[in-house]
């Protein structure tokens, strides 16, 4: 997607689970619908007495898409193709004009 | 028994020439009956019966160049279609892709025989691709069948109107690479069965214009979330390595996928929902993703995108 602010490309990266979208350019941050609240519990489990959590795995960045794209491109929480079953309108439309 | 019994009987005496008709007791099987289409299956040869009103000489056209490209698209049996108002053509019998197991899907061929069939130069006198007419075909259907009444017309006529003409087949088509014009995974076939290399068929389509188009669909089911992001990868980077020309060899191909994945999703959607409508159920969950890709269109700014780079 492109930034909203400056229009340049945005990369998406995972943070601890949360699929977040930062521009390239001026470093702005894109949250999707729910994000910042996944973000937020996520900060409230921290206790203040634990040690620092090693950081999570950076994720495989999802190829680009067109701004008209599914919202939820680039994460594990998104798409009509979760799991191993296809659902079977789109099986058939794999094979058909 | 088949719909065709001429085109049965074609096939059935070019597997055995020289035999009473009656005689032989193979099978012959009804791959396909479909108003654009009916596919018989007889041995090792395959006839097909075209759309009623094909272009007997822009389909020859279109055979010469399967036969000259042996190596990409399945070489047809004989380059002269024959028979009206239906033309018949002969093919040899090749193995689909397992439509129960899509996730067997060649995404790597697919990309690389693209690639190959973009690269190779057109044959002068070859008619332009077929890709935008099927689009506005779909969205005439929906226009003519569906109608207004139905909450999806709106939203995919609305982005129809945010693709530049010639997407709309409103406009002549520019005319850069020689193009398949309807891919699918219906569409690849190994050649010699059970195990030859994947080749591409169907050459109804084929003709020059815009080669991203042949990728737009595949693209279109990305973008909308219905193909994994791993298999539109696998697909774009084999035909990234294979050297197509529709894409930049690196970077974001978006810039040139964004116009014809847009026609793709708002002909799918079309279908989908004229399917839908003539069944009369609700659209389900990958029929209502087409046609909010569709909403999300017809809200952004600029939708009307300049032609792609030639």
């Amino acid at each position: 997607m492109q930034c909203p602010k400056c229009h340049a490309a945005m990369h998406t990266y995972n943070r601890n689970g949360v699929q977040i979208e930062q521009c390239s350019n001026c470093r702005g941050i894109f949250l999707d619908y729910g994000e910042l609240e996944a973000l937020t519990r996520l900060e409230s489990q921290w206790s203040p007495a634990a040690p620092p959590a090693p950081p999570a795995p950076q994720a495989y960045p999802a190829p680009p898409a067109p701004a008209w794209g599914a919202p939820q491109h680039g994460g594990h929480h998104g798409g009509h193709y979760g799991g191993h079953h296809r659902h079977k309108s789109f099986g058939h439309m794999l094979f058909s004009s | 028994m088949s719909p065709h019994p001429s085109l049965a009987a074609r096939v059935r005496q070019a597997v055995h020439p020289g035999r009473d008709l009656p005689g032989c007791a193979c099978e012959t099987v009804v791959l396909a009956d479909r108003p654009d289409a009916t596919v018989v299956r007889h041995g090792s040869l395959v006839g097909k019966a075209h759309a009623p009103g094909t272009d007997p000489e822009a389909l020859a056209a279109r055979l010469r160049v399967a036969a000259r490209l042996p190596g990409v698209l399945l070489p047809p049996v004989a380059t002269a279609p024959e028979g009206q108002p239906r033309p018949h053509t002969l093919w040899p019998y090749g193995t689909p892709v397992d439509p129960g197991d899509p996730d067997a899907a060649p995404w790597e061929a697919a990309g690389t025989l693209l690639a190959r069939l973009h690269r190779t130069p057109a044959p002068p006198g070859l008619p332009p691709m077929r890709g935008p007419a099927k689009a506005a075909d779909a969205v005439h259907r929906l226009r003519r069948t569906v109608g207004p009444g139905h909450p999806a017309t709106a939203p995919i006529l609305a982005a129809w109107s945010t693709l530049a003409p010639w997407a709309r087949a409103e406009a002549p088509l520019p005319a850069s690479a020689l193009c398949h014009g309807d891919l699918h995974l219906g569409q690849l076939v190994r050649h010699p069965a059970p195990d030859g290399p994947w080749h591409l068929i169907d050459v109804d389509d084929l003709g020059t214009g815009v080669p991203a188009w042949d990728l737009a669909r595949p693209a279109a089911w990305y973008a909308c979330g219905l193909l994994p992001p791993d298999e539109w990868a696998r697909f774009l980077g084999a035909y990234r390595s294979a050297g197509g020309p529709a894409v930049p060899a690196d970077g974001d191909p978006w810039p040139a996928l964004d116009v014809p994945a847009r026609a793709l999703t708002v002909q799918t959607a079309a279908s989908s929902v004229a399917k839908a409508a003539a069944e009369d159920r609700s659209l389900d969950e990958v029929e209502q993703a087409l046609v909010d890709a569709c909403a999300r269109m017809g809200r952004l700014p600029g939708a009307q995108a300049p032609n792609p780079p030639t």
